[in-house]
């Protein structure tokens, strides 16, 4: 394999993989949490259960959430060195606040997952608020470093090196905010469906399962997040593609895949891209005018504005973003279903749980084909205007064989990760760990 | 104290505390794969009780060091992670292998065959990290990168030792008494004279090969820190063998300190030797500001966390 696509593919794959375990790792202290409050409220069982399941996979997922981003943080060094060399001085500042918020969830999660005995059960669940906040912040921090690598600022470049360095500037480049919102209400999104979909598959399977009352108890926590969640989703979303229009136009043509300038210009659903033109897509003429700018008469920025060194592939980032948005309308048509159903108290419903049981895999979809529009936009940038992703990477040599190893490496923990967690809904299931508390 | 020093001072820190709870972990599972006799299976709980709650915070210590240097000294992270590529991708092949495998280890109890694989998996890759990173850190000693050089290797040897040292004498303080205490006892004196072993041969072997590396040991402050490392050696040894386990956890974290800072001490003002210095490799004024104050604001929600999270699991 090519160095460069080598390196790009160790750390895409690195990323695209941690991705899943980070959003779950902010998500899924919020579903515990509600679960064991609902407990100490009601003392009924269930909910006990509940979220003594939910913290056994929270744990899991957790830990390898912990140590894939471990990688990716010598992963900076061991395959972007030049880039590290230019940016650590920039943009470390949000880094090290992720540092402590990440040092937080972790000693709070400790706290939480071998606590049920050695604490009170106030202050158990109150341990729980930490992890839920710092699991955010860090999320968010990580989140404005990425923001300033495709808009950086902070700082002034005379003579080829970096002055003036003002390092909250950095943090705060002007995507900061889009980001930041769009990428936590992400993983609020692939909790709450991811969850949902769980118990439904679980009720679906079992539906006179002796646990049913907590696997319903889960399914109504678990969506209530979902329904909150991806309404919001959509207003972000929204916001952060005007934001782009204005600010980094040759992602968001890419992602339009809108090849010529033009007033009138239209949205194009799906389409193969050929060359400098997209075919067998649906255009719906002047959508895209009228969503940019609220007037079907505005200018859009076409890729032949941009020189074509400085194009992303167009055809990845408009496929990744159909991905994204076709999935997320359909999570959103889950959402309002379920939100019917409860009105008429109707919530088991096998079509409605089958919807349910396959909007986490969208969810999945929608988190992942996002994170490759905002990544493949950028290309071929590391850092816009910068530093060219070409010319960060490492002359160390073997990274083919890094990859390979890897991907293997990520398969494996991937797998075990899948088996696990399909126990964690069984009473004592896989814990070495006695139970001891009074409830049992 | 300007601001190169006091982000210096925060970087070694993070790596120093790394060191010593991070290398106490690692050491664990060093046991946990040499585990052995009739109450093997007693030993691997106690090693699991003593890491389970404490393992994650440890490990972002690891995480606060990377990041400390690549925000404070830049250019040294990339020479690092550029010219020390090998021997830190498996450290990582490690680090992660062994995190994984421990939690996996933990909830795969109703399946004895993946709970034995993932157990195996655990013991082998505690090795694996400590001795590469100790081997990187060797590597990094000689100047020239050298991590198949005999001395970076046992220098890797040297660490995973020293981590199953720790190890071994906390768990003794961790462990009702008994005879799973007298267990880690015996582990702890054995330890103790591997940790001297391991210790003289990579100090022979500069002596013999590194000449640049010899030079710095024989400065004052090596002689010092080795002087004080095998005080402490001894410390260890006597309050372990005379059951005044809290003396004997205490100095064998001093003596972890005590290497660690000789290391350190011996190659300043380089934080690469040959190529960076602190200050040469440092960030600007502003950032390394930034950096100190946003250090001692997390300071003070993160030393009350972890002296809570301590205070709930260690207290015996």
């Amino acid at each position: 394999m090519e160095h460069v696509l080598a390196a790009r593919a160790q750390m895409g794959t690195s990323l695209a993989f941690h991705i899943v375990f980070a959003a779950l790792g902010v998500g899924l202290p919020v579903l515990v949490v509600a679960a064991e409050a609902f407990w100490l409220r009601t003392r009924r069982r269930a909910y006990y259960d509940l979220a003594r399941a939910w913290a056994k996979g929270m744990a899991i997922l957790f830990a390898v959430g912990a140590v894939s981003g471990t990688i990716l943080s010598f992963e900076l060094g061991l395959l972007w060195p030049t880039f590290m060399r230019y940016a650590g001085g920039i943009i470390g500042l949000p880094f090290s606040l992720e540092g402590f918020a990440f040092f937080i969830e972790a000693i709070f999660i400790g706290l939480y997952l071998y606590g049920w005995d050695r604490l009170g059960e106030r202050a158990h669940v109150l341990c729980g608020i930490p992890i839920i906040v710092s699991g955010a912040a860090s999320a968010g921090f990580v989140t404005t470093a990425n923001a300033w690598m495709n808009m950086p600022a902070g700082f002034r470049i005379a003579r080829g090196v970096v002055v003036d360095v003002r390092p909250f500037d950095a943090m705060l480049s002007p995507p900061w905010l889009v980001e930041v919102v769009h990428a936590t209400l992400a993983a609020y999104v692939l909790t709450g469906f991811g969850a949902a979909a769980v118990c439904a598959f679980a009720l679906l399977r079992r539906p006179d399962d002796e646990r049913a009352e907590q696997i319903r108890a889960g399914l109504r926590i678990a969506m209530a997040l979902a329904v909150v969640a991806i309404p919001l989703q959509w207003i972000a979303g929204d916001v952060i593609a005007r934001f782009d229009a204005e600010h980094e136009p040759a992602k968001f043509a890419s992602l339009e895949a809108l090849f010529h300038t033009e007033r009138v210009a239209p949205v194009t659903v799906g389409g193969i891209v050929q060359g400098d033109s997209i075919r067998y897509g649906v255009e719906i003429p002047g959508a895209l005018s009228m969503l940019v700018a609220m007037n079907p008469n505005a200018q859009v920025t076409g890729l032949d504005r941009i020189p074509r060194d400085d194009r992303p592939p167009v055809g990845v980032v408009h496929a990744s973003f159909d991905a994204m948005v076709g999935s997320a309308t359909l999570l959103l048509l889950v959402a309002v279903a379920w939100l019917i159903a409860l009105r008429r108290k109707r919530t088991d419903g096998r079509t409605l749980l089958r919807a349910i049981a396959i909007s986490g895999p969208l969810a999945v979809v929608a988190l992942e084909a996002g994170w490759f529009v905002t990544e493949f936009g950028r290309q071929p940038w590391i850092a816009r205007g910068l530093l060219r992703t070409a010319d960060a990477v490492t002359p160390a040599p073997g990274l083919d064989v890094q990859f390979t190893v890897w991907s293997i490496v990520y398969v494996v923990l991937a797998a075990t990760c899948w088996w696990l967690l399909r126990r964690v809904g069984r009473p004592h299931g896989g814990e070495r760990r006695p139970l001891r508390r009074g409830t049992q | 104290m300007s601001a190169v020093d006091a982000a210096a001072a925060i970087t070694l820190a993070a790596l120093l505390l790394y060191g010593i709870f991070g290398g106490a972990d690692f050491g664990g599972g060093v046991w946990d794969q040499l585990a052995s006799g009739p109450r093997r299976d007693a030993q691997r709980d106690a090693i699991s009780s003593a890491i389970g709650p404490v393992w994650e915070s440890n490990h972002v210590w690891l995480i606060f060091a990377v990041v400390a240097l690549f925000t404070c000294f830049p250019p040294a992270f990339a020479e690092i992670g550029t010219r020390l590529n090998a021997p830190l991708t498996l450290a990582l092949f490690g680090i992660v292998l062994r995190g994984a495998a421990f939690v996996f280890r933990n909830y795969a109890s109703d399946s004895p065959l993946l709970a034995r694989t993932w157990t195996a998996v655990f013991g082998a890759s505690s090795l694996l990290a400590p001795f590469f990173l100790g081997d990187a850190a060797g590597a990094l000693a000689t100047g020239r990168f050298a991590w198949t050089s005999p001395f970076a290797l046992t220098a890797g040897l040297f660490a995973t030792t020293v981590c199953a040292q720790i190890a071994a004498v906390w768990l003794v303080h961790e462990t009702p008494a008994g005879a799973l205490r007298d267990d880690f006892r015996k582990r702890a004196i054995r330890a103790t004279v591997a940790v001297w072993i391991a210790g003289i041969v990579p100090a022979a072997i500069a002596k013999a090969a590194e000449p640049q590396l010899a030079a710095a040991l024989s400065g004052s402050t090596a002689r010092i820190a080795i002087a004080i490392a095998v005080v402490l050696g001894v410390v260890v040894m006597a309050s372990v063998a005379m059951r005044r386990d809290v003396l004997a956890r205490v100095a064998v974290g001093a003596e972890a300190v005590a290497v660690l800072c000789g290391w350190f001490g011996a190659q300043a003002p380089s934080i690469i030797p040959n190529s960076y210095t602190y200050t040469s490799a440092a960030s600007s004024e502003a950032m390394l500001r930034a950096f100190v104050v946003a250090a001692l604001c997390g300071a003070a929600l993160l030393i009350p966390s972890l002296a809570f999270l301590f205070a709930t699991f260690k207290r015996r």
